[in-house]
């Protein structure tokens, strides 16, 4: 069965939300389209918007393609995404100031100990350690995917330092600037106030023994990072300084940054540079991307890191699999979004049966991220496969596998025309001292070659603006003008 | 601002002006490569561009003549000479890109852009026109540059330090060239005898495209005296040593005023602009026109390192 696509869903003609995409390609030239594609290529480029591929030296600097055709979902479908999102995220929350707090999910016998206290991403150094309101995840990303027009599910958390923000800006900013027509026939609610939300959030969670107005800063790894664009775009917007480690130190357990009217105390650090990083004095001693003693200021309470230390624990996936339970356990209510079933291969009857059906199945590395180092059974020869079984002999614990799912597809401009590709969406979700806060949208991504199911982009997945517009009215009811003043003057 | 960024955007304006710098003297090297008369100790005129960058003994370590071949590939695209335009290029970019917060849009678009389309140019055996064609988009990319700040940036600190890097590279090519060019200015040093001297003077002038300004000026033939006037003291003359002094001292003392202290390079500046502006050209000759300028250099030099201590370190 073909799988379900956006726009046609199985087949039965243009959804209601698609109408007016489905008119403007009708009536596009397709020669047309090809060299807008290309001029939107071109603007990427000279707006800078890159990333660099690790190990690929000949292409320090790409850009992620860009589909001009819009993703589309309607106000409804994403109330009830953003209402399971605030769910997910707000769970995760609570799990995380729980796992190092009392321990209540592990007492309570909900998630196993060992998944936790011997997971690589769980630090000791959070244990007992109380964070501004609680929250952990000021910053989180979280894929989600669907089959049909019913349900969304989760493919995965990212709670550590998700990326990939700045392309929900900028696509939106490219495909107004090529496609202005197409804006005045519908309305789209707009993301442009994520920098603003941002900000809220982060200032919100400032530690208690800031003096006044909270310094926030973004600090990145450098230049040579891949997601360095991404970095000082955010930076920019925010209006905040784009710091470095050796941009900062630590005096009395308070951190200051460098400047050229001398020191200035900073609150808030949002940091997209990984735990291990962060602290030679506490972490990879051989990092001189961090700050040393970092960690004495933050255990002080004289700074706020977002997203906090640690958080690596909850978007694991071997962690995953058991979020239905960790929603109902904190929340007392049923979880919205679903999750993809999951077998853990460390649970020995899961493993035969993934040994089985290997051919079938997607099988992932339980800390893996960015579409390295899994398995897409359907997708791989009979040696790949083979090798997988061997990895995933000797290492059961750390992999989980998922049925291969026909993720929904979209229009999308390939080549010559429009043809379905997959798609899944990257909504960030913000979590404040006062609220959540979602910006309406999130980041599409794309899998171009035909009938690839990886969307990610270091693996040749491109990405889409992605529209949220009003409920398609089907049956409108007729229009009646409103009464004007009769020129006549009977 | 952060002292990291307050150094990235001065030597972001260093690197895009010592590009358009070596652009013109390409220029003024080609101009003067079609002319019959070769001159100045046997020197030739590539071989006078590239002692014009200051770097003529690392030349000579790569290179065994000096022919338009290897002048264009050392001072244009060698990754061996870390002036060549190539890494001035390179190196403005990567700052920029460290301080992108800090740059408008257009400031942006103008280095990447700039960046990439000369990028691909890279083999010395272009042709004349090919030749031409690179060194005008390199200056093209820094009049744009220069523009899109003057038109687009706040007037705050990153401002004054984009500016600075602008007149404390600029003076120091100014000076740079006169030096070099210090004997045939001189009227106690001997005359090369009939048009070299012409050829020489115009060639200072080209160099820092100040050819036509010098007629609109003096309203007369090019006089060395005059030649070392307009470039040493006149104040209208945006490429004078008196000019970008009055613009360092400018600049400083409004990051001062902004940052409501003064400081060991405000009191430099200050010093060196009054210096200058105490000058007279009788004065200059009578000092020795090649100590002089030696002297300039150093003090600039210097200048540069006291910002650099004070602000960026």
């Amino acid at each position: 069965m073909p799988a379900f696509d956006e726009m046609h869903g199985f087949g039965q003609g243009a959804r209601p939300a698609y109408r007016t995409i489905q008119a403007w390609l009708d009536r596009s030239d397709p020669e047309n389209l090809k060299r807008l594609q290309k001029e939107a290529e071109f603007l990427f480029r000279r707006i800078g918007i890159t990333f660099a591929v690790y190990g690929d030296a000949e292409a320090e600097e790409r850009i992620i393609p860009f589909d001009i055709v819009p993703r589309v979902l309607t106000s409804s479908e994403w109330a009830t995404l953003s209402k399971g999102l605030t769910q997910r995220v707000t769970a995760l929350n609570r799990f995380l100031a729980d796992i190092y707090g009392a321990g209540d999910i592990i007492r309570a016998g909900i998630v196993p100990a060992d998944l936790v206290y011997q997971n690589s991403a769980f630090r000791p150094e959070m244990v007992g350690l109380k964070l501004p309101h609680d929250v952990y995840i000021q910053i989180a990303g979280i894929d989600v995917i669907r089959t049909d027009d019913k349900d969304f599910y989760v493919l995965e958390d990212n709670a550590r330092t998700p990326s990939g923000v700045s392309y929900m800006l900028e696509n939106r900013d490219v495909q107004m600037r090529l496609f202005p027509d197409l804006f005045a026939e519908t309305r789209i609610q707009p993301v442009e106030n994520y920098p603003d939300e941002l900000l809220a959030s982060l200032r919100s969670l400032a530690p208690a023994s800031t003096a006044g107005e909270p310094t926030v800063v973004l600090m990145t790894p450098g230049p040579l990072n891949s997601a360095y664009y991404e970095h000082s775009f955010l930076a920019d917007k925010l209006g905040v300084e784009l710091v470095e480690g050796r941009d900062l130190y630590v005096l009395d357990e308070v951190v200051y940054m460098r400047t050229t009217r001398g020191p200035k105390r900073v609150d808030v650090i949002y940091r997209r540079i990984d735990d291990d990083f962060l602290d030679p004095m506490v972490f990879r001693p051989d990092s001189v991307l961090g700050i040393p003693g970092l960690i004495s200021a933050y255990r002080a309470g004289n700074v706020t890191l977002a997203n906090a230390v640690g958080t690596g624990v909850a978007d694991d996936k071997a962690i995953y699999t058991y979020m239905p339970e960790i929603v109902r356990f904190y929340l007392g209510e049923e979880p919205i979004l679903k999750n993809v079933p999951t077998w853990r291969c460390r649970e020995p009857d899961c493993l035969r049966y993934v040994l089985d059906h290997l051919p079938e199945l997607v099988v992932k590395e339980v800390q893996g991220s960015g579409g390295y180092g899994m398995l897409v059974g359907p997708k791989s020869t009979k040696e790949q496969i083979e090798t997988f079984r061997a990895r995933l002999m000797a290492d059961p614990h750390g992999f989980i596998a998922q049925p291969t799912l026909a993720l929904s597809t979209s229009p999308t401009f390939v080549g010559d025309g429009v043809a379905p590709r997959h798609i899944d969406l990257r909504p960030f979700v913000l979590t404040g001292a006062d609220k959540v806060r979602i910006v309406p949208g999130g980041l599409t991504r794309v899998a171009l070659k035909e009938g690839s199911l990886v969307v990610n982009s270091s693996q040749g997945g491109g990405t889409k603006d992605t529209w949220i517009i009003a409920d398609p009215v089907d049956d409108a009811p007729p229009v009646i003008s409103s009464q004007s003043q009769s020129q006549s003057g009977g | 601002m952060l002292s990291r960024h307050a150094d990235s955007l001065y030597w972001l304006a260093r690197y895009v002006e010592r590009a358009e710098n070596t652009a013109r003297l390409l220029e003024a090297a080609t101009r003067l490569s079609a002319t019959p008369i070769i001159a100045d100790g046997g020197r030739n005129e590539w071989e006078m561009a590239v002692d014009g960058t200051g770097t003529l003994d690392l030349f000579h370590q790569q290179y065994a003549e000096a022919t338009q071949r290897t002048v264009v590939d050392y001072l244009a695209f060698s990754p061996a000479n870390p002036s060549s335009i190539r890494c001035c290029l390179d190196i403005a970019r990567a700052n920029a890109r460290s301080v992108r917060t800090a740059l408008t849009m257009d400031m942006w678009e103008t280095i990447n852009s700039g960046w990439m389309e000369t990028r691909g140019v890279n083999s010395p055996n272009l042709t004349r026109q090919e030749l031409s064609d690179f060194l005008s988009r390199v200056k093209e990319l820094s009049l744009r540059f220069d523009g899109s700040a003057y038109r687009t940036m706040l007037r705050n600190d990153a401002y004054y330090f984009l500016r600075l890097g602008t007149f404390i590279e600029r003076a120091d090519f100014t000076a740079r060239v006169l030096a070099l060019k210090a004997d045939v200015l001189d009227p106690s040093k001997p005359s090369l005898g009939g048009s070299a001297d012409y050829f020489q003077w115009s060639w200072i002038l080209r160099s820092v495209s100040a050819l036509t300004s010098y007629h609109w000026v003096y309203r007369d033939n090019l006089k060395p005296n005059l030649v070392a006037e307009f470039l040493i003291l006149k104040a209208e003359m945006p490429r004078s040593l008196v000019y970008c002094y009055e613009n360092i001292t400018l600049n400083l003392d409004s990051l001062s005023r902004d940052y409501g202290r003064q400081g060991t390079s405000q009191r430099k500046a200050r010093m060196l602009l009054s210096q200058l502006q105490d000058t007279t050209l009788p004065g200059l000759f009578a000092i020795g026109l090649k100590e002089f300028l030696e002297r300039f250099i150093l003090d600039n030099d210097s200048l540069g390192t006291t910002i650099a201590e004070q602000y960026l370190g």
